[in-house]
């Protein structure tokens, strides 16, 4: 598969204000401590006995298997960045591994705070499409596996924060109209009292960047997934809703033209551009591909950039860690190139 | 002030509880306090300990020497004993969520503000299930659940037991706390006198504001 048509880099359904969609399901195994408690011996056994339950139920091809503990750090960042594996277990060492499809859009990490973190990833806002195929996946592993379930407490997990489903829905949205409106601490109140959560770019504790959080469901126990991703689907359609009425208020400022076309300027000219900086300007030019300032340019192009030139993607590309101002150039130099 | 647990950003939540007669006190940000489930309204409720905050709460269950000993007993599964859990925050295997289930309920009934699952059931415990509406299993609790030592047991206790753990559930979800404690000293006396539990002790009221 090429390269450009991951689902990280791609826009799909709502794609103005939705990024991506993730559907993530917990499990653990019966008769084997959970992560934080095992040897290094019961995490291989893990491993191979979820890689082997892959392979069996047909889906061996699909997968490959990345031992955590054998990437280069900037290898294990650039996942985080491309959003296939979490922060803790980019770090996580040996005992870890991941079993990821070509597209990347299913990864599976193995011995992270369960035994199994089966995740699903989609372009643009598609909640059932993910869920459809992680349900597909989890029941053909649990035909092998028969995860760990109780029938009043659900499925079993590590953290009692994810018992029930094991299921965390979650979107990435862009805002940065209710952003510029200071409206995001606001709607965090507002749908953490409707048991979802919003958070940074990488999740939880991260800080927002360029204007995109992720939208999740915090409730797992007492909820079906349908019930939790009708929820969710309900609560994104009104902030989608809210979102492009504050930017076509916004554009109605002459400001907004001249940020966007400004934005425009320095990302083509610009010679050393840092993280922060980049995901500025990124955000302001996507939002003005959104509304049609940009004709000439695409979501594509700005999702593509967003997915190629963080720090440590720009490094695993290099083949080699980057002092700080050469990473800055190399950065400046490909963003320089795909907007020319 | 900041957040007493992250030390991150300011305390705008502010916890107190009275433990056994000693009030205690702390002061969290809106991010430490959702964890806890203290941001979203739900009432905390008995004497209940909360996760992820690890030692912070799970210190207030080192206090009563009578609890030490409860405190000793160990999961079949994986050794962890119930301090273990409270002080990180993390379960140890699945078997852990059977032997401390009365006392993690609290916890998760704050987190979920439920008890009671309502999603996707694996296919094997379905079979399970319809197995055991057709012929009445030999023991009511599922038996990687009652264990070993359950087995001997007598089973109109267990039926006892097993009625009272859901008529625990319901009350918990209807937030009758009184009577969810009066049904929990019940099932720690049974527990006690089939030999399973030697330690019975009152929880101390546990008061959570904001």
């Amino acid at each position: 598969m090429s390269e450009n048509k991951k689902w990280y880099r791609l826009s799909g359904d709502e794609g103005d204000v939705v990024i991506s969609t993730r559907v993530r399901l917990a499990r653990n195994l019966n008769g084997i401590p959970f992560p934080a408690g095992m040897t290094l011996e019961q995490k291989q056994t893990v491993i191979r006995t979820v890689a082997s339950a892959l392979r069996e139920g047909g889906e061996g091809e699909r997968f490959r298997l990345v031992e955590m503990g054998a990437l280069p750090p900037r290898e294990a960042l650039s996942m985080v960045e491309r959003h296939l594996v979490s922060p803790e277990f980019s770090r996580a060492g040996e005992g870890s591994a991941l079993l990821l499809t070509g597209e990347e859009d299913v990864a599976v990490m193995v011995n992270e705070e369960d035994h199994l973190r089966l995740q699903v990833m989609r372009s643009g806002l598609d909640l059932d499409g993910a869920y459809r195929e992680a349900d597909r996946l989890d029941t053909l592993l649990d035909s092998r596996l028969h995860f760990a379930f109780d029938s009043r407490l659900g499925y079993l997990t590590q953290c009692p924060t994810n018992l029930g489903t094991g299921m965390r829905a979650s979107i990435m949205l862009h805002l940065p109209a209710l952003q510029e409106r200071g409206a995001i601490q606001q709607l965090a109140v507002t749908v953490s009292k409707l048991g979802l959560t919003i958070r940074g770019m990488y999740g939880e504790g991260s800080k927002p960047q360029g204007a995109i959080y992720q939208l999740s469901n915090q409730v797992t126990l007492g909820i079906s997934e349908q019930e939790a991703i009708d929820n969710l689907k309900g609560i994104a359609a009104q902030i989608i809703r809210e979102e492009r009425a504050g930017r076509e208020q916004w554009r109605q400022n002459p400001r907004f033209e001249d940020m966007v076309w400004r934005s425009l300027g320095l990302l083509r000219t610009a010679r050393l551009l840092t993280g922060d900086e980049f995901m500025t300007l990124i955000s302001n030019l996507r939002l003005g591909i959104a509304v049609g300032v940009l004709p000439e340019l695409s979501l594509d192009t700005a999702g593509g950039l967003i997915g190629d030139v963080q720090s440590a993607t720009l490094m695993a590309a290099a083949g080699r860690d980057l002092e700080p101002a050469e990473r800055d150039a190399l950065r400046a130099q490909v963003v320089r190139e795909r907007l020319a | 002030m900041m957040c007493q647990n992250c030390g991150k950003n300011p305390a705008t939540t502010h916890v107190k509880r009275n433990i056994n007669g000693k009030t205690a006190e702390w002061h969290l940000c809106a991010d430490c306090a959702a964890k806890q489930g203290l941001g979203q309204g739900l009432v905390p409720m008995l004497g209940g300990l909360g996760f992820e905050l690890g030692d912070f709460w799970g210190s207030l269950f080192a206090e009563p020497a009578a609890r030490e000993q409860k405190n000793a007993e160990r999961c079949p599964g994986c050794g962890s004993s119930f301090n273990e859990i409270a002080q990180s925050g993390k379960v140890g295997c699945a078997r852990c969520y059977t032997a401390f289930y009365d006392r993690l309920l609290p916890s998760v009934q704050r987190i979920h503000g439920k008890t009671k699952h309502a999603g996707k059931v694996p296919a094997y415990i379905a079979e399970e299930e319809k197995r055991a509406a057709v012929q009445p299993p030999a023991e009511p609790e599922r038996k990687e659940a009652a264990g070993a030592a359950a087995a001997e047991e007598p089973a109109d206790t267990e039926r006892t037991l097993t009625g009272l753990r859901e008529e625990l559930t319901a009350c918990i979800e209807r937030q009758e706390y009184e009577k969810c404690a009066a049904i929990r000293d019940r099932i720690r006396e049974l527990e006690q006198s089939r030999g399973q539990q030697k330690d019975k002790e009152e929880e101390g009221n546990s008061r959570v504001g904001e």
